[in-house]
């Protein structure tokens, strides 16, 4: 009998994995198996139907053999402004000949760092970090000692292909000591045209009063199908900010998660979709305050043109000792098109009396008085269209600390949306 | 400037203008005044290219071209500039980078170069001592947060900017206490010339007072039922609407 189901493809990844950590996969390897992919109304992935796209658009389950990369092509990939540190990777291995020296961090492979890996992003909350922590294959290690503050920014700058193989697992493992700062700028580079998947674990582990700033952008293209898992534990007086844009890809599935520890500490979650044509991305956040006074914030906005479809779940879980908890969250979308698709749900679960949390999430069309008050003042539509689009995604741009991202960032959106002023 | 002939609208299948007729001249105030629902609003956004009215009959001819043809943005800058009854409020959107873009657009549509950042500045400068508006506000996102009077104000101001050939004023006073009122119509009234024409629609009086108009017309019903000049207005004033309805209504009979 032949019966091809998606976890006997994803066996042959299974058997190829690298050699080290084989207590830690074996472990992966059995959650993974236990769990298996996602069916297709499974509450978690009910409107991202991933196991039937991999399915559809992938052929070869094999790891993706890392591609040369050349220094021009790091170069070109930079954006504009750029000044900071880079981090160089080809479909997930890390390249370190091609990086930049960290002044006062250290950037190293994951085995430096064995006793962290998958407590943080714990193999049996899902599938894929599961599978990723069985496959792995690369990875990096970095660690920003007690109290140091990281100068520039550390771009991460990914470049993917399928190569053979098209599945890429990426592994980050990042550790920021009590009083330390870095911001670190997530960018993946697509190259070729064929699909690839990437299963992406990061972990962060922040110390007391450490402040990390995670900005990631999706903008790959639209061979890219992707899973990823970013966790971080906050200590005391910490604070953790991820900002995550995505413009476009085929289907992107975000999976992050804030576990708040220590009191005091704060969690922030921004997030943008830009998206056209019939990409499909899926943020689902989850922020867990498991102690009194500390504070998470939450804002995604959504512009969906074209087919294209988005997703938002956020779960904000109050345990029965986080009194004093203040939780905001806020998710807005607006449709271009007919034919344009979002799923919004704010998932709250509360079991402290004393707290402070407010949601809301809409979904609507471009306000066609506002539009037409610009246009009475002699504004062309299109560009009218821009600067109201643009002002809705603007509170999320505000969020960026660092400019030349910022800028590059702005620079990608009013492109698209024909908004330069 | 402009010429009205026999211009019918509707709104979702409902007729509201049915045969509007109207000249105006360089130089010239008109006051268009009726009772509620008679279609005064709806004349100004018509004119201004408002997409939900429908247009079943009659032309706009605005110096020489056919007004109803041409997009909300291109009537703007022909020179067509429409003061909100209710401005909106826009959020994110700067009221000087919107004036500047606004500006600019209208400039490039005339063949003039663009205002650079500098010579843009000390024109709002200039402009704002007109209406008496503070450079706070226009720093602020459009609109948002703005008093009712802030808004009114706004609108003269953004008038003041562009500089139009023909303005209307829709219900500009509604709404608004002596001071302000007071001060908006003191900034129409120095824009005024020999060279441009107003439109003022308002269901009072008390604003022609202040802005004095050459001709007053009464809408009702979606035509004009009467016209005169300011003296008409005063009659109005005094009598209320409800002797010309009875002389249309009967009429009608």
């Amino acid at each position: 009998m032949n019966t091809l189901t998606t976890q006997d493809t994803f066996d042959v990844l299974l058997e190829s994995a690298p050699q080290n950590f084989s207590v830690l996969r074996a472990a992966g390897k059995e959650l993974y198996q236990a769990a298996g992919l996602p069916a297709a109304k499974a509450e978690e992935y009910k409107f991202t139907a991933i196991t039937k796209k991999l399915e559809k658009s992938i052929s070869d389950f094999r790891a993706a053999a890392p591609i040369s990369i050349s220094q021009n092509q790091i170069t070109e990939s930079t954006f504009k402004g750029f000044d900071g540190y880079i981090l160089v990777f080809s479909n997930g291995k890390f390249l370190p000949e091609l990086s930049s020296q960290i002044e006062g961090v250290q950037v190293g492979s994951l085995e430096e760092n064995n006793e962290g890996i998958g407590t943080i992003a714990k193999a049996e909350k899902d599938a894929f970090a599961a599978l990723n922590q069985a496959t792995f294959s690369g990875g990096i290690s970095i660690t920003v000692p007690k109290k140091i503050q990281v100068d520039k920014p550390i771009l991460l700058l990914s470049f993917n292909q399928s190569n053979e193989g098209q599945v890429i697992t990426p592994r980050f493992w990042i550790e920021v000591g009590d009083f330390a700062e870095v911001t670190f700028i997530d960018q993946s580079v697509g190259l070729g045209d064929s699909s690839y998947f990437i299963n992406k674990v990061v972990e962060a582990k922040g110390g007391i009063n450490s402040q990390i700033n995670y900005y990631r952008l999706q903008h790959e293209g639209d061979q890219v199908i992707e899973v990823s898992n970013i966790e971080t534990d906050v200590q005391a007086d910490a604070r953790f900010t991820s900002v995550n844009i995505s413009l476009s890809g085929d289907m992107v599935r975000n999976n992050l998660s804030l576990n708040l520890l220590g009191s005091n500490c704060e969690g922030n979650m921004y997030g943008i979709y830009l998206l056209n044509g019939k990409t499909h991305v899926d943020n689902h956040t989850n922020v867990d305050h498991t102690i009194p006074h500390a504070e998470s914030n939450e804002l995604y906005k959504g512009i969906f043109d074209g087919q294209s479809r988005g997703v938002f779940n956020g779960k904000i879980f109050v345990r029965q000792d986080a009194q004093k908890t203040n939780a905001f969250q806020q998710n807005n979308n607006v449709l271009l098109s007919q034919d344009a698709i979002v799923n919004t749900k704010p998932q709250l679960e509360i079991w402290a009396d004393d707290v402070k949390c407010s949601h809301g999430c809409t979904v609507g069309q471009l306000d066609e008085e506002a539009l037409f008050y610009l246009q009475a003042r002699g504004i062309d539509k299109t560009l009218a269209k821009g600067l109201l689009l643009y002002a809705f995604v603007g509170e999320v741009l505000e969020k960026i600390e660092d400019e030349s991202f910022k800028n590059h960032v702005v620079g990608l959106i009013t492109n698209r949306l024909g908004s330069k002023f | 400037m402009l010429t009205i002939k026999n211009l019918h609208a509707s709104i979702e299948g409902t007729p509201i203008l049915r045969g509007i007729n109207l000249e105006v001249k360089a130089g010239e105030v008109h006051a268009i005044m009726g009772p509620n629902g008679s279609g005064k609003s709806t004349l100004a956004s018509v004119l201004a290219g408002r997409e939900e009215y429908e247009v079943t009959e009659g032309e706009v001819i605005f110096q020489g071209k056919d007004l109803l043809e041409m997009a909300p943005e291109d009537r703007a800058r022909e020179g067509v500039f429409l003061a909100f009854q209710y401005p909106v409020e826009i959020p994110g959107v700067s009221s000087t980078n919107f004036l500047r873009t606004a500006l600019n657009q209208v400039r490039e549509y005339r063949g003039q170069e663009p205002l650079d950042a500098v010579k843009f500045l000390s024109l709002m400068k200039e402009k704002m001592k007109l209406v008496e508006i503070d450079q706070k506000l226009l720093s602020r996102s459009l609109n948002e947060g703005f008093s009712g009077g802030e808004k009114k104000r706004n609108e003269i101001f953004q008038m003041a900017m562009l500089e139009p050939t023909l303005s209307i004023l829709d219900e500009t006073d509604s709404g608004l206490d002596i001071d302000a009122l007071r001060i908006v119509s003191n900034g129409v009234n120095q824009l005024k010339s020999d060279k441009n024409a107003t439109i003022v629609v308002t269901h009072y009086q008390r604003l022609l007072d202040y802005i004095v108009p050459d001709y007053v017309h009464v809408l009702y019903k979606g035509r004009i039922v009467k016209s005169g000049t300011k003296e008409l207005a005063l009659e109005l004033e005094e009598k209320g609407y409800d002797w010309i309805k009875e002389e249309v209504d009967s009429a009608a009979v």
